[in-house]
């Protein structure tokens, strides 16, 4: 444990050779004087080495500490150090009264030479780009502050997005100004120039060619970009013997498998829920992740939009192993093992009359003949989508069924293959390993990934690249890792090329459904860094060429027309090359489900462990990302940890539990057994959690965390799945119950919200599509609302909110609990990561949360840790919680200096710099969303994340209260804006950041007072009704009840 | 047994009684005094500039419209200090080898900025947006002071939040005809109350609650 | 009531317990009282005492001064629990503060004898408490340096504090209220400073006398203002006794907090601080007399007279908590209800039941002669008391924030080592300046004193 924490400072050193971080070192302090005088004449290996030796002491650690504080504020009842000497003289002079005399030094004003075309200082510029994920793009337009690219929205524009995104999205552009990024070229460790890479390249390349590219292998992730597929083409032409590899992680080869099994060839499956009645999930977490689930929940939850009692809605079965965003979502969630998914897929597939046949467990029958019935009844108006992590067999029987039901073109369709070079990855890789291993590779190519960190263990992938004490020699002669981080796998190769991020390159990418997108850069690289397609330009024939002028030529060769300047113009306006989507393709079915192979089953009596991404780091690569290692996760609220997750019942067996720890308590920190995973010949030590919802008998592990080399945030956190992770069971691992040993210990776990019963007081307002139709009014009859007259105050006439009357409404029948919203306020309105220490202490700082309710859990168990059979699958509920915008503000009547007070449109308006931080208005708010910057949890230091900032929003610091203001800067903006035209502000002109990421459009902001206006609309229905309304707040806010569309055959059973 | 004080000190205890409530009262008068002085605020102090650029030349002698350089100022929130080119536009020209010219000509053969002293200041938590003001009649020199009789700019009023909120509680007594907002020289007329009442309508300005919610200057 | 106790205040009783020994003359009060300060050697104990209180003092000064450093996360406060120890604390020494006034100007006005001897310091003692006290409410908030935006001053914001908000009103209440004791307390020294300038033998202590007592002859011109100005000052402090914990119980009864949010907290919260505060009383007196023999000014008389009074605002106390109980069981309220269950069962149910029985139960003991006249029982007890209104602080700051209306913000709180730094700081900071003020100032007023003995002289004819 320790000496990792040490590898992180060494990371944090290496990374640093910006000028700003030599500066620091500078003006440093003794001790840095110190080390300096030891790394005197050491170089290269020694160097390291030496710093090894230094990161063994404390006070180095210590150093490190302060001298790089990074996006999680580690200082904490630390010694003094020099910021808190300043402080402590800044403090001490206020206390004499002096402060106020003294004097700001001058400020300068920096113009441009010669000011951009277009640029008007002051004013924001959009550009539209892609952000390349998986298989897919997510269409995107970046908000540019002076040439600062500060905020990710989604593009309307584009397929993939439409104008929503995802928590990767959002995030993405911290990963920009990540200070642990790879800053250049290095060649063991040492710095290198650009130049003398592609020298030694060529030189490479000069062997190769005599050899006809054999020994040269390229090892890349899914690759969808047509110029980058191009370029590694070139290169296959130019080395004949030359092969391509390709390795992702946590995309499953069933996808690939299932279609190939299904239809002879790969083919690409893009679904049309807006078209389904009836969809059902066989462990596919369809709204929530994987190619096009954007689009997915957006088209989804069209279906679920209700107007009226009148109005129908689709219907959502989820068969799963693990609760995911999607499966709380569905009208009837049915808890299987993994294994057991397959034979419910077969007995459905027998049950449509498609023969073979399956044993399923008893409480599944009467699931099966429902779930059959419905979907008979809705022939060509129902979809089956299957989980990327199911086998070939799911997928080809889903295709099956999907044909048989005749789906195929009305709810999905299929087209050829997103990826370039459509490939089963597992196979993929295990060629790879055999070649090195009987020698035959002379060079690797390493592109994007991770392999070290994440391949199969039984590959054992490092010791293909490590230098062979015993043979003495290396495996591979040359090896070359393109990435962004110096991570695990960049750590053994000779060459390291710092790869530039998707805002800081020109690139293309195919979304989900074959649309061919055009990557913008925002921003020149910040550092020596380069795209993946120069790396391999640089083996090639054509070194030189930039990015810029292939992808050009590439378009012009791809889409001759008379004005290609035109086209490209305009291709860069809408970030998509027009019509550029696949053409749906025939697809006919090869085979019978008879001739499948009996189906792998798990022993009864035997543990499932499952692998999966996990939701806010997915397969790791975003491990050293602030924002999402704070993000609680979307089911378990847990932080910048990933805990072995378990269902209540094996738990209670296992006799694994969680005690709530009194500081933080539920609200923080949860302590946790600690248990031995034996799996595999391999081990791993994790931290139980129970989770309500789960299979019994399945032990999920989270894939992404326990990164040795992730740099400053993400190094060390929680376990690494991959360390028994095999290539016999990528996905689902069984063992004997004797494989999981309590270990004695407890892990302390920050786990946002812990407590999930309502506690019978209605927080979440919940119903029946029949409930609804028989008393729209459900949820406004559950306490009575005092009349709006009773007021101390003038109330009403001190505010008559004339003009404009902001307010919210939360549809919570759409919401799905993805987190996009949080992110993208994070991001939006400049809210620090405040560490797990803090989380566990009860002080994280999102302005909007996502609570998580089980509804029918008894309150006597209102925690886990107490098994009880509500909990085996409860109906689970999310809740977006931002500041209400009380009009009956609690928090306002009682602030001391005036700091929070009532806007004359109704906003309670939040003023950091005239707050004192009595804290009185956050215990006196209701719903618990005011935030305090208890310590000084904003870096000011670190000079990257100075770029990050939106100027828009004044930037807090200790002391203070913030708290959301529905993005009142966007407010005033459009407010202005349409004062200079002096016309109405129009609906939907002003856009919340979290309106404006949410996927299924379950965010509505606008004027209230403007009857036509969406939320005006939204708020007029009698599904409409505020959260805690009894206590008078009267808030801005309001919910829309969530309806489900339970199957009355299922319902009454 | 003897007094240790002569009658005379009872005189001195009254005083010193007296006094030191006195001198308090006046610490805190003094305190409230110097926050408003020019010390603190900067007015009317005119700073060094690495070209001592003359308003009052360019815009009292020459005439020069305020937005030739100034771009920003009727659809941004900043105004804009204007790059090296625009000095060009007219230097390359105009005096090309006068000597205190020198920084623009290398500033603009190197390509670096040059560095002007800020004098109009706000704190980082002050959102204050140039074109709505311009666009809702409030000229220039109303906050700006007559620019174009200033050789060296300096601040013309404190910029305290208490200035601020003077104009926002009741913007009447500065509107002026569209026309006039970039005259230097407009002085308000007799009859300021009524032209501004009108003047508050025509521009549809929002009411003093509106005007004065934190937000509308603090996000 | 125990058996053998003859009826209130009869004359047996004044016999059985005179408020002052028998045989005293003026010289001799006089010189008792004095001697402590002037003659007296100070003992090697006195300089152990205090410096122990102050090194804990010292502790204080290093926990404020990490807190200016990093700032109030230092605590174990978090969001819901938003104000912990630093607010528990400020009600609990506010409280304290309140015996030494009621005494002094209530019981002065009733003409109550027994108060002479201790009222001096009584009001000491409230001094040195609300001192504690006032520390609390500046170094809670996040930016202590910003806190003068809480007086009504004309800013160069051209604002003014937020006068809807209790906590503007605790600052007047606060502040008034320490003035006017400091006042009340520093003319009733003047005679007795006097005395003191008189009997001193140092000339630089003569002066330092001299100074303080501001000339005084005791002429009868001067009895007569000092009579006339004490008896207004008593006025004026009346009061502020029950204004000033009542403002302070509004920072809670005006939130919606529930277990906050209720109306009995002004009657309560002003018997509480009584309770605790002649406790306190208690604590300080029961060593002082024993340590400079003064039993015979400090007679079982006043020992019993205060017990009684703690018993019956006792018994208010308990009855408010129990209507605290039937209001909310009987509102049917549901978070209120909640609440009280929590209080209960909750996680932080011990300290509740712990709280009952330090501030109901045991001090009914208080009913018997014998335990009222046994001097050990009421040590111990008044100590029991101030832990149970600490308790009763901490019952209702912090429960009431650890589980309030909406159940995904539930937390808890536990104290930091600065939390508990700084409230032992404090208390390091009072029993400092009783050291300081015992060595320094005549602890029990001289001219009162001498008045009673003719007095008490007169009852024995």
């Amino acid at each position: 444990m320790r000496e990792h924490e040490q590898h992180e400072h060494i990371d944090g050193r290496h990374d640093r050779n910006d000028p700003a971080a030599d500066a620091k070192l500078r003006e440093g302090s003794m001790d840095l004087a110190a080390v300096r005088a030891k790394l005197q004449s050491k170089t290269g290996k020694q160097y390291w080495r030496t710093l090894e030796e230094l990161a063994g002491d404390p006070e180095f650690e210590e150093l490190l500490h302060r001298e790089f504080p990074r996006q999680a504020p580690s200082e904490w009842e630390d010694s003094v150090d020099r910021r808190d000497f300043l402080k402590l003289m800044a403090a001490s002079l206020t206390f004499a009264g002096l402060s106020g005399c003294g004097r700001t030094p001058e400020q300068y004003v920096v113009p441009y030479v010669k000011q951009p075309e277009g640029m008007v200082l002051g004013k924001p510029q959009f550009y539209a780009t892609v952000m390349p994920f998986g298989a897919d793009a997510i269409g995107l337009l970046v908000e540019s502050h002076e040439g600062r690219p500060t905020k990710i929205e989604g593009n309307p524009d584009h397929p993939s997005s439409l104008g929503a995104t995802n928590v990767f999205a959002q995030a993405s552009v911290l990963n920009l100004y990540d200070p642990d990024r790879a800053q250049t070229v290095t060649k063991f460790g040492e710095i290198q120039t650009w130049s003398l890479f592609v020298d030694s390249a060529q030189a490479i390349a000069a062997e190769m060619k005599a050899a006809n590219g054999a020994g040269f292998r390229m090892l890349t992730g899914i690759v969808t970009s047509p110029t980058l597929a191009a370029q590694i083409q070139s290169l296959l032409t130019l080395f004949p013997q030359a092969k391509w590899h390709q390795w992702e992680p946590a995309v499953g080869d069933g996808t690939r498998e299932g279609a190939k099994l299904a239809f002879g060839s790969y083919l690409n499956t893009v679904y049309r829920p807006e078209k389904a009645d009836v969809i059902l999930s066989l462990d596919s977490d369809f709204l929530g992740s994987g190619p096009g689930h954007i689009r997915y929940a957006r088209e989804f939850s069209r279906r679920r939009k209700l107007n009226g009692p009148t109005d129908t809605m689709n219907r959502l079965y989820v068969v799963e192993p693990t609760p995911s965003v999607t499966g709380a979502t569905a009208d009837h969630r049915l808890p299987l093992r993994a294994s057991e998914v397959e034979l419910f897929a077969r007995a459905l597939a027998a049950k449509l009359g498609l023969g073979g046949s399956a044993a399923i467990p008893p409480d599944a029958e009467k699931w099966l003949d429902a779930i059959a019935k419905d979907l008979q009844n809705h022939k060509g108006a129902s979809l089956l989508v299957a989980g990327e992590q199911q086998p070939a067999e799911v997928h080809a029987l889903v295709h099956a069924i999907n044909a048989t039901l005749g789906n195929v073109g009305t709810t999905l369709y299929y087209t050829e293959p997103v990826e370039a070079h459509p490939a089963n990855h597992l196979e993929s890789l295990r060629e790879l390993c055999a070649d090195i291993d009987a020698g035959k590779v002379e060079t690797l190519l390493i592109l994007g990934g991770n392999p070290v960190y994440n391949a199969p263990h039984d590959f054992d992938f490092a010791s293909k690249i490590k230098f062979d004490e015993k043979k003495n020699r290396k495996p591979v002669k040359n090896t070359i890792h393109v990435s962004s981080h110096f991570d695990e796998t960049a750590e053994l190769c000779d060459w390291h090329v710092a790869e530039s991020h998707y805002l800081e390159t020109w690139g293309d990418a195919r979304a989900f459904d074959g649309t061919v997108s055009v990557i913008q850069p925002l921003i020149a690289p910040l550092y020596h860094t380069h795209s993946a397609r120069e790396a391999l330009a640089a083996f090639g024939d054509k070194p030189g060429v930039s990015d810029y002028e292939v992808l050009r030529d590439r378009l012009k060769a791809a889409n001759p027309s008379a004005d290609f300047e035109k086209f490209w113009r305009k291709t860069l306006n809408d970030g998509l090359v027009a019509g550029s989507a696949f053409a749906p393709a025939s697809a006919n079915l090869k085979f019978s489900v008879a001739s499948l192979v009996a189906a792998k089953t798990t022993p009864a009596d035997d543990i499932e462990f499952l692998f999966r991404p996990d939701p806010c780091v997915y397969d790791g690569r975003f491990a050293n990302n602030g924002w999402l290692q704070e993000l609680p996760k979307p089911v378990t609220k847990l932080t910048w940890d990933n805990a072995a997750l378990i269902s209540p019942k094996t738990a209670e067996k296992l006799q694994l539990a969680h005690n709530v720890a009194w500081r933080g308590g539920e609200h923080g920190k949860i302590y946790s057994n600690v248990i031995d995973i034996a799996l595999s010949n391999s081990k791993v030590t994790a931290a139980a959690w129970r989770l309500p919802g789960q299979a019994d008998g399945v032990v999920v592990l989270p894939l992404g965390y326990g990164r040795k080399k992730a740099g400053y945030t993400g190094t060390n956190k929680g376990f690494n799945a991959y360390a028994v992770r095999t290539s016999d069971a990528l996905w689902t691992a069984s063992a004997p119950t004797s494989a999981i040993k309590k270990t004695g210990d407890d892990y302390p776990l920050a786990c946002t919200q812990y407590h999930f019963s309502m506690e019978g007081r209605q927080i979440l307002a919940t119903g029946t599509l029949e409930e609804y139709r028989r008393n729209p009014n459900f949820a406004n009859e559950h306490a009575e609302l005092p009349p709006k007259e009773l007021s101390l105050y003038k109330g009403e006439a001190e505010f008559p909110y004339n003009r404009e009357k902001w307010a919210m409404a939360i549809d919570l029948n759409k919401c799905n609990g993805c987190n996009a919203c949080v992110v993208a306020c994070q991001s939006e309105n400049n809210i620090p990561v405040v560490g797990k220490d803090q989380v566990m202490r009860g002080r994280e700082m999102h302005w909007i949360r996502i609570d998580r309710y089980y509804e029918k859990a008894k309150s006597a168990t209102n925690d886990p840790s107490s098994y009880d059979e509500s909990l085996f699958n409860p109906p689970t509920f999310f809740q977006p919680v931002p500041c209400q915008q009380c009009e009956n503000a609690p928090c306002e009547q009682v602030c001391p200096v005036g700091a929070t007070a009532h806007s004359a449109e109704g906003l309670n308006d939040m003023t950091y710099n005239r707050c004192i931080g009595t804290r009185y208005c956050s215990n006196n708010c209701p719903y618990k969303v005011r935030r305090f910057n208890f310590l000084r949890f904003q870096d000011w230091e670190t000079p990257q994340l100075k770029l990050l900032r939106n100027p828009e929003v004044t930037v807090r610091s200790r002391g203070v209260m913030e708290k959301c203001t529905y993005c009142v800067q966007r407010i005033n903006n459009a407010r202005i804006e349409s004062e200079k035209l002096n016309a109405p502000i129009r609906d939907g002109a002003i856009v919340t950041a979290c309106e404006q990421a949410c996927p299924t459009e379950a965010i509505i902001f606008g004027n209230a007072n403007d009857k036509e206006s969406r939320v005006a609309k939204l708020k007029a229905q009698q599904r409409n009704y505020s959260l805690l309304g009894e206590l008078n707040s009267r808030p801005r806010t309001t919910y829309l009840a969530a309806v489900r569309n339970p199957n009355p055959e299922l319902e009454s059973a | 047994m003897a007094q240790i004080f002569h009658r005379s000190t009872n005189f001195i205890a009254r005083f010193s009684v007296f006094s030191t409530l006195f001198l308090v009262g006046v610490a805190l008068v003094a305190v409230l005094a110097v926050a408003r002085s020019p010390y603190m605020t900067r007015q009317n102090i005119s700073r060094e500039q690495p070209v001592q650029f003359s308003h009052k030349h360019h815009v009292g002698d020459d005439g020069i419209d305020c937005r030739y350089c100034h771009t920003g100022v009727e659809t941004s929130a900043v105004a804009g200090i204007p790059p090296t080119k625009t000095c060009m536009n007219c230097h390359s020209v105009l005096f090309n080898n006068a000597a205190y010219l020198e920084p623009i000509r290398e500033s603009y053969r190197s390509d670096k900025s040059i560095q002007w002293v800020k004098v109009h200041r706000l704190a980082d938590f002050v959102y204050f947006n140039h074109s709505i003001h311009v666009n809702k009649g409030v000229g220039c020199s109303s906050c700006h002071g007559q620019i174009n009789q200033m050789p060296l700019v300096f601040q013309a009023h404190t910029l305290l939040m208490q200035w601020c909120v003077e104009c926002h509680r009741n913007p009447e007594q500065v509107l002026r005809p569209k026309d006039q907002v970039f005259n230097m020289d407009w002085k308000a007329p007799d009859n300021q109350a009524e032209i501004g009442a009108k003047l508050r309508e025509e521009y549809k300005i929002r009411t003093t609650a509106e005007l004065t919610s934190c937000s509308t200057c603090h996000r | 009531m125990s058996a053998g106790q003859p009826p209130f205040d009869s004359p047996e009783i004044r016999r059985l317990t005179p408020v002052i020994g028998p045989g005293y003359t003026y010289g001799s009060v006089t010189d008792k009282i004095s001697a402590i300060v002037l003659t007296r050697p100070t003992s090697l104990g006195w300089y152990v005492g205090f410096l122990i209180a102050f090194s804990l003092m010292g502790m204080l000064t290093v926990a404020v001064g990490w807190l200016i450093i990093k700032g109030v996360g230092i605590w174990g406060i978090n969001i819901p629990i938003g104000w912990g120890f630093a607010i528990v604390n400020f009600v609990w020494w506010i409280g304290i503060g309140h015996a030494g006034t009621l005494i002094s100007a209530i019981l002065f006005l009733l003409n109550q004898k027994w108060r002479t001897s201790i009222n001096r310091f009584a009001e000491a003692m409230t001094l040195f408490a609300v001192a504690c006290a006032g520390i609390f409410p500046l170094i809670h908030t996040g930016r202590p340096w910003m806190a003068f935006y809480m007086f009504p001053y004309p800013s160069t914001m051209g604002l003014w504090p937020q006068f809807r908000s209790p906590l503007i009103w605790d600052v007047f209440a606060v502040s008034t209220y320490g003035t006017v004791s400091l006042m009340f307390w520093f003319v009733g020294l003047i005679p007795d400073l006097a005395t003191l300038r008189d009997r001193a033998v140092k000339t630089p202590m003569k002066i330092i006398y001299g100074m303080l007592s501001m000339g005084w002859r005791g002429s009868a011109r001067h009895w007569y203002r000092y009579q006339s100005a004490y008896l207004l000052l008593a006025g004026l402090a009346t009061p502020l006794v029950l204004s000033v914990h009542s403002v302070i119980s509004f920072d809670f009864s005006i939130a919606i907090v529930p277990g906050w949010h209720t109306t009995i907290f002004p009657p309560y919260f002003v018997a509480g601080a009584i309770y605790s505060g002649f406790a306190m009383v208690l604590t300080i007196a029961i060593p002082l007399r024993k340590v400079y023999g003064l039993e015979d000014f400090i007679t079982m008389r006043h020992l019993d007279n205060m017990a009684k009074v703690m018993l019956a605002t006792g018994l208010i106390v308990a009855y408010g908590y129990f209507m605290e109980f039937f209001m909310s069981s009987y509102s049917g309220n549901k978070f209120d209800v909640f609440l009280v269950q929590q209080r209960l069962h909750g996680p932080y149910a011990p300290f509740y039941y712990a709280l009952i029985l330090c501030n109901i139960l045991l001090p009914q003991l208080l009913w018997s002669f014998k335990m009222r006249h046994n001097v050990a029982v009421l040590f111990i007890m008044s100590i029991v008391v101030n832990i149970g209104m600490w308790l009763e602080r901490f019952v209702i700051v912090v429960i009431s924030l650890t589980r309030d209306f909406v159940p995904s913000a539930w937390g808890r709180y536990s104290p930091t080592f600065w939390d508990w730094a700084t409230f032992i700081g404090t208390m390091g900071m009072f029993v400092t300046l009783i050291f300081l003020f015992v060595r320094v100032l005549p602890a029990i007023s001289i001219a009162e004193m001498r008045e009673l003995v003719a007095e008490t002289s007169e009852d024995e004819k």
